[in-house]
């Protein structure tokens, strides 16, 4: 049973879709991506994805890409990410970590799951290992209690949602267009596409994101998915402090209670 | 085509990774699953032209009508005298249309791009050549291009943007991260992953997710088989050392496959130790890195202990790579091969000599294998026979050099007195 069931447990029975939010640890300083996250738990995120800086994210798009350049210029260093996860657990908020794989490598696979796990997170999103090179992954987070949420996108096979939703726990994260991260006007029509097809594979809880950024698009996207992921747009409302991202939080939290859950 | 031993350079042999990419633990896929599929599509391409002889022969052919291939083996006497007296023999791959090694892969790789039926070719160049080479093989078949090419190198290898320009592409200047040829990479990544159904990315360096290492040695074989066949013509026996500049590592790998099964033949890759190891200015990734992940293999890397990438340094935009292919990794780690770096004096300095005392301008890529030729030839002594692999010509580089050397200036500091090694 994976770390995150019971919060989408709750979510289900409460017919409606999770909130996700995303930010980058160390953005734009340390202290402050702890308050920026804990505002928006706070104000209705359900699950926060606590992004790790890093120096050549290659799935994202410019706003993403700068947050991470200024958390590293700002003196982000790894350790941070198990404070601030402690932080936000501390807060009584849900964590799991967002990050490109050879931070993990780096510091060893093992160690990270056991540090991740002792400082409260959940589990571990991975945009760029795919379950093929994960036999190390597998096992470290089955040791520590993590959830290993692997992406799915709109190119992906039936063989290889299959394979990816069978090496996934907690939930799954399908990207709703083919491109990097950022927000943007409409969501791709390809998501629902994509959560349809995720489904005949799996009963496990199916997230969206990429390019989510208003009340009305997390509400379609929660006509039809179990959580919306926000990213880009909550980097963006940061430049106003606590306050931009409550703000967002509060939108999108009411836009993920309009639709009615596919799920009941 | 198959070499005088009779191995044909496309077909499977025991120095293929796995089916999934893998030397030893190296390679592999750490790339994003919007990517899987057309890397899944282009192996399956792949395994299939590399068997066809429809495919191979209009490769080889290409090789040989546009490319001009095979491209000469050059005696080095007069630079010998400075390599300890040893003989230095250069597999001119300057000699090939456009002017590197990098046409070889080129090829390969947009008769690929045509059997998928894609239309749209983007690259990533460092210092121009491979950009150059795409941008001319997409001008031959029709296809469009885009070249993603880091700022700081736009500058310094502002005739290459001229060429490509006029060669029909679209040259895009990357002003994030370091501005060089890693971060151009990022930018081709991020548009490959939203353009992918219709566009080929035409990865230049035996680097990145699989199949490309594999993919990219086979195209430069080339160069390694024929090396071997002319080497024995000219000598009668094969080379004690095979020496190769290391960027992403094609076209070192691409000259020691033709004498990986010569285990008496030593393979050393020259690196680019920039300002010098100490400084931490330098891109010599296999001599100083650790494994890790970048571009979507696992190799060694220039990395701190977050694992985050070091910016690389070297005065040549083509070397200037905190990477290397996969397959380098795994040689050095079982010591068929073995990997050194050669500062950017080092460098330069072989590049002036190898102008005056042969009348070749080497690539400043190229230049840093010569450099590691004069030491390898102080190791050996006169009795040594040395084969350099030649990468590319220095035409792209006169700005660069007419600045190292003070040509510019009144009087040029180094200019036409300069005579030591006249
Ligand atoms: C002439 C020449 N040699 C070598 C290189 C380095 O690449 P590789 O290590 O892939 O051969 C380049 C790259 O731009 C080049 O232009």
């Amino acid at each position: 049973m994976g770390r995150l069931d019971p919060l989408f447990e709750r979510t289900r029975a409460e017919g409606r879709g999770a909130l996700i939010g995303y930010l980058p640890a160390g953005f734009p300083t340390v202290p402050e991506s702890v308050e920026l996250l804990r505002g928006m738990i706070d104000a209705g995120c359900d699950l926060v994805e606590v992004g790790v800086p890093y120096s050549d994210p290659v799935m994202d798009g410019p706003v993403i890409q700068a947050a991470a350049e200024t958390a590293l210029r700002a003196g982000f260093r790894l350790r941070d990410l198990f404070t601030t996860v402690e932080a936000v657990a501390a807060a009584g908020g849900q964590a799991v970590v967002m990050t490109y794989w050879n931070p993990v490598h780096r510091y060893g696979v093992d160690a990270f799951a056991r540090d991740l796990s002792a400082a409260g997170g959940l589990g571990i999103i991975t945009p760029d290992l795919i379950p093929d090179e994960a036999a190390d992954w597998v096992e470290a987070s089955t040791a520590h209690g993590l959830d290993r949420i692997f992406l799915v996108a709109p190119s992906s096979s039936e063989e290889r949602i299959a394979l990816t939703v069978a090496a996934s726990s907690g939930f799954v994260y399908a990207t709703a267009v083919m491109g990097v991260t950022g927000a943007r006007d409409q969501v791709g029509s390809l998501a629902e596409g994509l959560v349809s097809r995720t489904r005949a594979h799996t009963s496990l809880p199916i997230g969206v994101g990429l390019g989510v950024r208003s009340g009305a698009q997390a509400a379609e996207v929660a006509a039809f998915a179990d959580a919306v992921i926000v990213g880009s747009a909550f980097v963006t409302r940061a430049a106003e402090g606590v306050t931009g991202v409550r703000d967002l939080a509060v939108e999108l939290a009411a836009g993920v209670r309009k639709a009615p859950s596919t799920i009941g | 085509m198959t070499d005088e031993r009779g191995t044909d350079p496309h077909k499977p042999g025991p120095h293929d990774p796995d089916n999934r990419g893998h030397f030893g633990p190296y390679g592999g896929r750490f790339m994003p699953e919007a990517l899987i599929g057309a890397l899944d599509e282009l192996s399956a391409e792949y395994d299939k032209a590399r068997l066809d002889p429809e495919f191979t022969d209009e490769f080889t052919r290409l090789l040989r009508d546009y490319a001009g291939r095979p491209s000469l083996l050059t005696e080095a006497p007069r630079f010998a005298e400075h390599a300890g007296g040893a003989r230095v023999f250069l597999k001119r791959e300057d000699l090939n249309h456009t002017g590197s090694h990098k046409i070889n892969n080129v090829l390969g790789q947009a008769l690929l791009t045509k059997r998928m039926g894609k239309k749209r070719v983007i690259a990533e160049t460092g210092a121009g050549q491979h950009g150059v080479a795409t941008a001319t093989a997409c001008a031959l078949m029709g296809l469009e291009c885009v070249v993603y090419m880091g700022e700081v190198d736009t500058e310094r290898q502002a005739l290459n943007v001229a060429r490509m320009k006029l060669l029909g592409a679209e040259v895009i200047p990357v002003k994030s991260g370091s501005r060089t040829l890693k971060d151009a990479i990022n930018e081709a990544l991020r548009d490959w992953v939203t353009n992918v159904d219709t566009t080929h990315y035409l990865l230049g360096t035996a680097a990145g997710g699989h199949p490309f290492p594999v993919m990219v040695r086979n195209f430069h074989k080339v160069i390694g088989a024929e090396a071997r066949a002319q080497f024995l013509e000219l000598t009668g026996r094969l080379p004690d050392v095979v020496t190769a500049c290391v960027g992403g590592g094609s076209n070192a790998i691409g000259i020691f496959h033709g004498f990986i099964d010569d285990p008496e033949v030593r393979l050393v890759g020259i690196e680019p130790g920039g300002k010098g190891i100490e400084t931490g200015e330098h891109g010599a990734t296999l001599s100083e890195g650790t494994p890790g992940m970048l571009h979507g293999a696992l190799s060694y890397l220039l990395q701190d202990e977050d694992g985050q990438t070091i910016e690389a340094y070297s005065i040549s935009a083509g070397l200037d790579y905190p990477g290397v292919g996969p397959e380098h990794a795994w040689l050095k780690d079982t010591a068929r091969a073995e990997y050194r770096s050669v500062t950017d004096d080092e460098a330069m300095h072989a590049f002036r000599l190898l102008s005056r005392t042969e009348g070749i301008i080497p690539a400043i890529e190229s230049a840093h294998a010569l450099a590691g030729a004069l030491k390898l030839g102080q190791e050996l002594g006169p009795e040594g026979h040395i084969l350099v692999n030649l990468s590319g010509r220095g035409d792209k580089d006169m700005d660069t050099a007419a600045k190292y050397f003070g040509f510019y200036e009144d009087g040029g500091a180094d200019g036409p007195r300069g005579t030591e090694e006249s």
